[in-house]
């Protein structure tokens, strides 16, 4: 496996120049890994390494961390659209030497935090953050940042935008961002396909773009760019299948076992899936990934399909509002709302949002039987 | 008239644009122009325009750069290549605006001004470059001490939280360990060689700030074996504060009914306690996690292709993740280390192509596979355990290897 794979991806190269030039040169720096961490830390940070004591939320996107050696440090955070030209990043840089003796730091969900050791000095950076259009927000009881994936501005899989969709839906919600008007925490994620790069399916709100339609086979070119074994197990339904096509081996796909994956897209590059007039968006609900109470878990389908509707996903949009409206009115504090929907039920849930429920909501994968009703268990 | 009149629309509302960020990288890169005219595109016809990537990368290394090219290189030259360069973050995610200044210098002279900050995974994501720059880009960054991230089937690039630099919650040196493995297992993240990818997250306690239970292969999270740790006086502070009900917010949201409240006094029954962090996220002043820490390991999270969604699932219960200053990198967690080894060769030998170590273990067995792993463990104990599972199976379904035959004149 090891060679194989070794000998696969020195062939892959489409440039073989390293194959002539021989052997690595001495002097060329390799392997150096990742940069030492206690070189970026602010003082505080790495005197009180381990040492801390307790946090408090000052107000939404400012934190007090206090250490068991009485030192604080404060934490101004903004939400930032993930995509950053080198011009912003510069901007924020130019705060850090103002604000922060230089120090920063990005968060797993986009946000950039400003790390500050004197407190008259937060009012003063947020008072500039918000003067240029950055929203300080995103800690305890708000719609945190938004993690999603490339979409259309760089992935060749993509079902839909993902930077537009998080913009729309966050301009909708951004009260919800620069306010703490939640019941508890509320994470949301986009992902433009099944790929799901970032594991959208484990937040209270997931937006992910779907195929419906087959894979598209390009016979011309399939037998010299594909390896037709690799794409007939990238399937997970076994719906591809061999074929001979003009006397050449080819693919053919058993439609009714097409559940528009993609994998096949992502091992054969000539079995393109994206199609405009089928694609859009799905919005699942109730996963979260920390253990605080209930376990973590994956979120559920609440609504089956929405259309593509670019710029700015109206149906999308309205969808999301409607289930952190339900959210807000049914929530206890601190609930999440996954455990909200646990507590009341997802008659209730269906009933309040107003969604459709459908067959598609009731799942016909492995293992489904797990999530049939077997009881008696019904609210009237 | 503009050429973007759909991308200029996401240019209004109050949460940060991209498109902004697109177009202020527009001022100096004839990509980002295009990138710009490509996605209106993309927008107008609902469909992407980006190919499928070829393979690009840089000498001696089979990954950290992601080939793209454009469907339609005629129309929009500037992004006719738009490969990304996955470069590897800090841990934690601490900078100081002098080294990420060389990031952007080099990016500014060599790429498109437009960046992921960061990507999924954790590396910071340069954004659209062409095929000739890729070397050039790489010389640049190794010279100012920086390396290039995971892709394909390899060990992606480790993330982890913010840990102990900046929490009190942390019961593991998340950083230490991320910054430890990425560098002890270079060549594993630089040269694709195992069945598919393989991703390590950290973090620092249940919380789980880093999603590692949902999208690491291995999820590594800090926990405590002894009691939690109250103080009493803090207690009656936060029930004199009238902020928090402590019956209701605290005690009655106990998944494990573990805790009591008189009105006065708060006593934890900590055989019971699950270690889920409510009360302790709630009451960060009064209650704080135990002294005796170490980490809990999970195994096998994963997004939905091939075989469906994964979270990760206990593989060790509890392990001790301390490290001496006196300890070499490379002796530094020795059981952590020998615990990958061993998960590694397992999946290595039998594990399918583009089969994640999560549904290699599904269809191998949890039982096997341990039993498998633990094998080639000296230090760590992997054998089949009761907190592996959320309940015994419930088919009776059974492989059994062992049986008895009937010996006759016995």
């Amino acid at each position: 496996m090891l060679i194989l794979n070794n000998l696969y991806y020195c062939l892959k190269f489409d440039n073989l120049n390293f194959l002539k030039k021989g052997k690595m040169t001495e002097e060329r720096i390799t392997d150096q890994g990742t940069k030492d961490y206690r070189e970026f830390l602010h003082p505080v940070m790495l005197k009180n390494y381990g040492k801390w004591k307790y946090h408090e939320i000052l107000k939404p996107g400012v934190l007090l961390h206090v250490a068991e050696s009485g030192d604080k440090m404060y934490t101004v955070r903004i939400g930032s659209p993930r995509l950053l030209s080198t011009e912003s990043i510069r901007y924020f840089l130019s705060l850090a030497d103002k604000y922060c003796d230089s120090y920063i730091r990005w968060t797993t969900r986009n946000n950039v935090e400003f790390l500050l050791d004197k407190e008259d000095k937060v009012e003063p950076l947020i008072q500039e953050l918000n003067d240029a259009g950055w929203p300080v927000g995103g800690t305890g009881r708000t719609a945190s940042n938004i993690v999603h994936t490339q979409g259309w501005v760089h992935c060749h899989t993509s079902a839909t935008d993902a930077s537009g969709l998080v913009k729309s839906v966050m301009d909708d919600l951004f009260e919800y961002f620069v306010e703490e008007k939640l019941p508890g925490k509320l994470k949301m994620a986009v992902a433009c396909c099944l790929n799901m790069c970032g594991a959208v399916l484990a937040s209270d709100i997931s937006i992910l773009g779907i195929h419906r339609r087959i894979p598209r086979i390009d016979y011309h070119l399939l037998g010299q760019i594909c390896e037709i074994p690799t794409t007939i197990a990238a399937c997970p339904t076994g719906a591809i299948r061999q074929d001979v096509v003009d006397g050449k081996k080819a693919l053919k796909i058993v439609e009714d076992q097409c559940m528009y994956g993609g994998a096949c897209y992502t091992a054969c590059p000539n079995m393109p899936i994206a199609d405009p007039l089928n694609d859009g968006v799905s919005i699942w609900v109730g996963g979260k990934v920390s253990n605080a109470r209930s376990k973590p878990t994956f979120t559920k389908l609440v609504v089956p399909y929405l259309p593509n509707n670019p710029p700015r996903w109206p149906e999308v949009t309205e969808a999301v509002r409607t289930i952190v409206e339900v959210y807000i009115k049914y929530a206890k504090k601190w609930e999440r709302l996954g455990e909200m929907i646990e507590r009341i039920g997802w008659a209730r849930f269906f009933k309040e949002t107003g969604f459709e429920f459908t067959k598609y909501h009731i799942d016909d994968y492995k293992l489904a039987t797990k999530s049939y009703n077997n009881s008696a268990h019904i609210r009237f | 008239m503009s050429k973007s009149p759909m991308l200029d629309e996401l240019e209004k509302g109050p949460w940060p644009s991209f498109v902004s960020e697109i177009k202020k990288a527009g001022k100096i890169s004839a990509t980002a122009r295009d990138t710009i005219g490509q996605v209106e595109k993309s927008y107008r016809e609902k469909v992407t325009h980006w190919k499928h990537g070829g393979v690009v990368g840089v000498r001696g290394y089979g990954a950290g750069v992601i080939g793209r090219y454009s469907d339609s290189p005629e129309e929009f030259p500037g992004v006719a290549h738009f490969h990304t360069v996955r470069v590897n973050q800090v841990s934690g995610l601490v900078y100081t605006s002098e080294c990420l200044t060389e990031i952007l210098d080099i990016w500014d002279k060599r790429g498109s001004g437009m960046t992921n900050l960061h990507g999924s995974t954790g590396d910071m994501v340069l954004l659209g470059t062409s095929s000739e720059q890729l070397e050039p880009i790489f010389t640049d960054i190794a010279e100012k001490g920086w390396d290039l991230g995971g892709s394909g089937s390899d060990l992606r690039t480790p993330s982890c939280c913010i840990g102990p630099a900046r929490c009190e919650f942390a019961m593991i040196d998340t950083l230490e360990i991320t910054r430890n493995l990425t560098n002890y297992y270079q060549d594993e993240l630089h040269r694709p060689a195992f069945p598919y990818k393989f991703k390590i997250k950290t973090s620092g306690c249940p919380n789980d700030c880093v999603a590692s239970i949902a999208r690491s292969d291995l999820s590594i999270i800090g926990t405590w074996k002894d009691d939690i740790r109250i103080d009493e006086t803090e207690i009656s502070n936060y029930a004199a504060s009238g902020n928090i009900d402590i019956l209701r917010e605290i005690v009655m949201m106990c998944p494990t009914q573990c805790m009591d409240w008189d009105g006065e006094k708060l006593t934890i029954d900590n055989s019971n306690c699950v270690r889920c962090m409510h009360c302790i996220n709630k009451m960060p002043k009064a209650l704080r996690v135990g002294v005796e820490t170490g980490a809990t390991i999970l195994l096998g999270a994963k997004a939905p292709i091939v075989e469906g969604a994964m979270l990760s699932s206990v593989i060790v219960p509890f392990m001790e993740l301390n490290a001496s200053e006196e300890e070499d990198d490379d002796e530094k967690f020795a059981n952590l280390k020998e615990l990958i080894e061993a998960l590694w060769e397992v999946w290595d030998e039998d594990g399918k192509n583009k089969e994640r170590i999560g549904e290699f273990m599904e269809r191998m067995g949890k039982g096997e596979f341990t039993i498998a792993v633990n094998e080639l463990c000296d230090e760590v104990d992997v054998a089949p355990k009761v907190d592996m599972i959320a309940y015994p199976r419930d088919n009776p379904y059974i492989f059994y290897d062992e049986y008895y035959e009937e010996v006759e004149d016995e």
